[in-house]
């Protein structure tokens, strides 16, 4: 079959040793990101990236490293849940309501690793998913002009806000920023410069990494500063891990329950928008109306562990599906990770399958291998992770804010460029205290070029008839799954947010 | 309120993008789109959304004090310095200085904030410069 000999491809190029040592050093710093609270995958990679750049590694080497960050940091967005019932994301939100008080009965050991085991089962199965669906969604991809593609970037932003953002409007605000900062710069078709107000820095547009190191790892720092005494502080807390190994029983127990989250996670992670914290959340309310007899779920019952951390690993490996396929990320951090691919020169799309198989087949074997080396770390080390939640933030965020500016500095080596990371996060610091999601923002300055060199070919293609962007059946379909995706949370987002929110209250509360 | 004065100023923002983007000058080369749709797409989309953050606003988020304010400010005067400085001093002092200065304002006693500054420093020169290869702005004294 051609799909395996590809992906036996793939293992030839993620097993050298370069990559497995890249692999290795990805996972135990996405763990270790993903573990501190405030840190989640997206601020993980975001530090990351510019670090990968400036080390000179090749596409295929950095894209490893940085995918098994990512995966690395949806494992251990679930320590800091378990331990001290702090999500470390959003995603993480659901693994608090049972994991914290398994960990109050003196299980949190065994919740962490039946966590890991979860979380394993959850990025294992949606790898595979990846496998089968994404070279579907080519093929549907390939039927896509111009017309069609403009409308699919729409459908990306009209449904990104989705349900885990209250507003809309806000939403929709966010997109437009990022859109118009990406049309800063001269124009690529004509020559022009727009918006530079004759600044020289400005004609080369504003790099994304800039904007994304700013908005999402300095406005941490600044959020760190306004609660300077914040209850964030992990120190002096003692925290007991106690025995590793979950039992026989429990592991059986929660299989049927792993199973239907993954599958779940995964589709919530396919489908433009929703993203890891639907996939936990809708995998968690399911198990609950399922299998929850005696009313134990939120009391710590493990099959509540198991099903949001499955969810949300299955979703986080399903939201690369249209991210590789059709070039529009699936969710926050995915986002972030159609950045890297960019800044490489990798266009994600149709095409990508075609013309750099290398990445595409390397990349998915390191999915595979970061899972392994991800449940290998996880259960013997879990020790050391937790000990990372006694360091400070007041001693870690100094470091954090560092290591973003000599990110920044090493790839232009311009004063500059610091200037406006600056100003990315003071800006990022506003939008986070006015409820303005961030991703919109990033994805609009990473999509706004293709989606305006799209508007333009199809309408020039057809002799400046903008009735061509609703031209074909295709196009009608994408714009009316826009318009729905778009509408639709404004009535159901209010309902899911609220209740997601209740739940996790209730579990804080305790 | 937080919300109404946000989308007061989106809406600034909306009109002024649109202002600035009349202002390109058309080449003669252009295609039938131009240079000036996008943005001016751009403009009427952020308008619209501001306009629906004004009418109906979020409850008001909460603002840190005056002092919590002032220290933020502090810090991003920090980072332009370091930011400036850092071609001038190389990285080794300017991000022991910065970095100490955070971990003080996060709340660390003086000299241990500076110990941690300086550990901080030396540490990023050495894992990234010394063992990764990373080219870090160099000082006066080749450091």
């Amino acid at each position: 079959m051609d799909m395996m000999s590809s992906l036996a491809d793939g293992f030839a190029i993620a097993l050298t040793w370069q990559n497995l040592g890249l692999a290795i050093l990805g996972c135990f710093l996405g763990t270790i990101m993903g573990a501190l609270p405030g840190l989640g995958p997206s601020n993980g990679v975001a530090i990351l990236i510019p670090l990968a750049f400036t080390m000179g590694l090749a596409a295929t080497p950095s894209l490893i490293l940085l995918t098994s960050v990512y995966y690395g940091a949806m494992y251990g967005g679930r320590i800091s849940s378990i331990l001290l019932n702090i999500p470390g994301d959003e995603p993480a939100m659901m693994t608090c309501l049972d994991g914290y008080p398994m960990a109050q009965k003196g299980m949190a050991g065994q919740a962490l690793s039946l966590s890991g085991v979860a979380s394993f089962v959850g990025a294992f199965l949606a790898t595979w998913g990846l496998i089968f669906l994404a070279p579907q969604l080519v093929k549907f991809a390939l039927l896509f002009g111009p017309a069609e593609y403009f409308a699919l970037f729409a459908l990306a932003f009209a449904t990104l806000g989705g349900v885990s953002s209250t507003n809309q409007a806000k939403s929709a605000f966010a997109a437009m920023l990022g859109l118009g900062l990406a049309v800063i710069g001269v124009d690529t078709q004509t020559g022009v410069p727009r918006l530079t107000f004759g600044e020289v820095h400005l004609y080369d547009g504003i790099d994304f990494l800039v904007a994304i190191v700013g908005l999402f790892a300095l406005s941490e720092v600044f959020i760190f500063l306004e609660h300077r005494h914040g209850s964030a502080d992990a120190q002096g807390r003692k925290i007991e891990v106690g025995r590793l190994t979950p039992s026989w029983s429990m592991l059986k127990a929660c299989t049927p329950t792993m199973l239907r989250s993954s599958g779940l996670g995964f589709l919530a992670g396919v489908l433009p928008g929703a993203g890891a914290s639907l996939g936990s959340f809708i995998s968690y309310s399911m198990e609950k109306k399922l299998v929850d007899r005696d009313g134990t779920f939120g009391t710590g019952d493990p099959r509540g562990v198991a099903a949001p951390e499955a969810g949300n690993n299955a979703a986080a490996g399903g939201a690369l599906v249209p991210m590789l396929s059709l070039g529009v990320p699936g969710s926050g951090t995915t986002a972030v990770l159609l950045a890297v691919l960019l800044s490489l020169n990798i266009t994600p799309g149709p095409l990508l399958f075609a013309n750099n198989p290398d990445v595409v087949w390397g990349l998915i074997a390191a999915l595979f291998i970061a899972n392994f080396m991800l449940l290998a770390m996880n259960i013997p080390m879990v020790g050391l992770f937790t000990r990372v939640l006694m360091v400070p933030p007041r001693i870690l965020m100094p470091v954090v804010a560092m290591v973003s500016f000599v990110g920044i500095y090493g790839i232009s080596g311009s004063s500059f460029d610091l200037l406006v990371m600056i100003g990315f996060g003071v800006a990022g610091w506003v939008l986070r205290k006015l409820d303005v999601p961030l991703v919109p923002i990033i994805l609009g300055t990473l999509l706004g070029n293709t989606m305006e060199n799209n508007l333009r070919r199809a309408v020039t293609i057809s002799n400046g008839d903008y009735w061509t962007l609703v031209g074909s059946p295709l196009a009608i379909g994408l714009w009316t799954v826009a318009i729905v995706g778009f509408v639709l949370p404004l009535f159901i987002g209010r309902i899911v947010k609220a209740r997601m929110r209740r739940d996790a209250e209730s579990a804080t509360r305790d | 309120m937080s919300d109404r004065i946000f989308g007061a100023f989106g809406l600034l923002l909306a009109i002024f993008f649109a202002w600035a983007t009349l202002q390109i000058e058309e080449s003669f080369l252009s295609d039938a789109v131009g240079p000036k749709t996008f943005p001016l797409i751009i403009a009427t989309i952020l308008g619209l959304a501001s306009v629906a953050i004004i009418l109906r606003p979020d409850a008001d988020p909460r603002w840190p004090a005056t002092a919590r304010l002032l220290e933020i400010a502090a810090a991003v005067v920090v980072m332009i310095l370091y930011a400036q400085f850092l071609p001038e001093v190389g990285f080794v002092l300017a991000t022991a200085v910065a970095a100490a200065y955070l971990t003080w304002r996060l709340g660390t006693g003086p000299l241990q904030s500076l110990l941690v500054g300086v550990c901080t420093s030396v540490g990023i020169y050495v894992i990234f410069h010394l063992i990764l290869g990373l080219s870090l702005a160099r000082g006066p004294w080749g450091f």
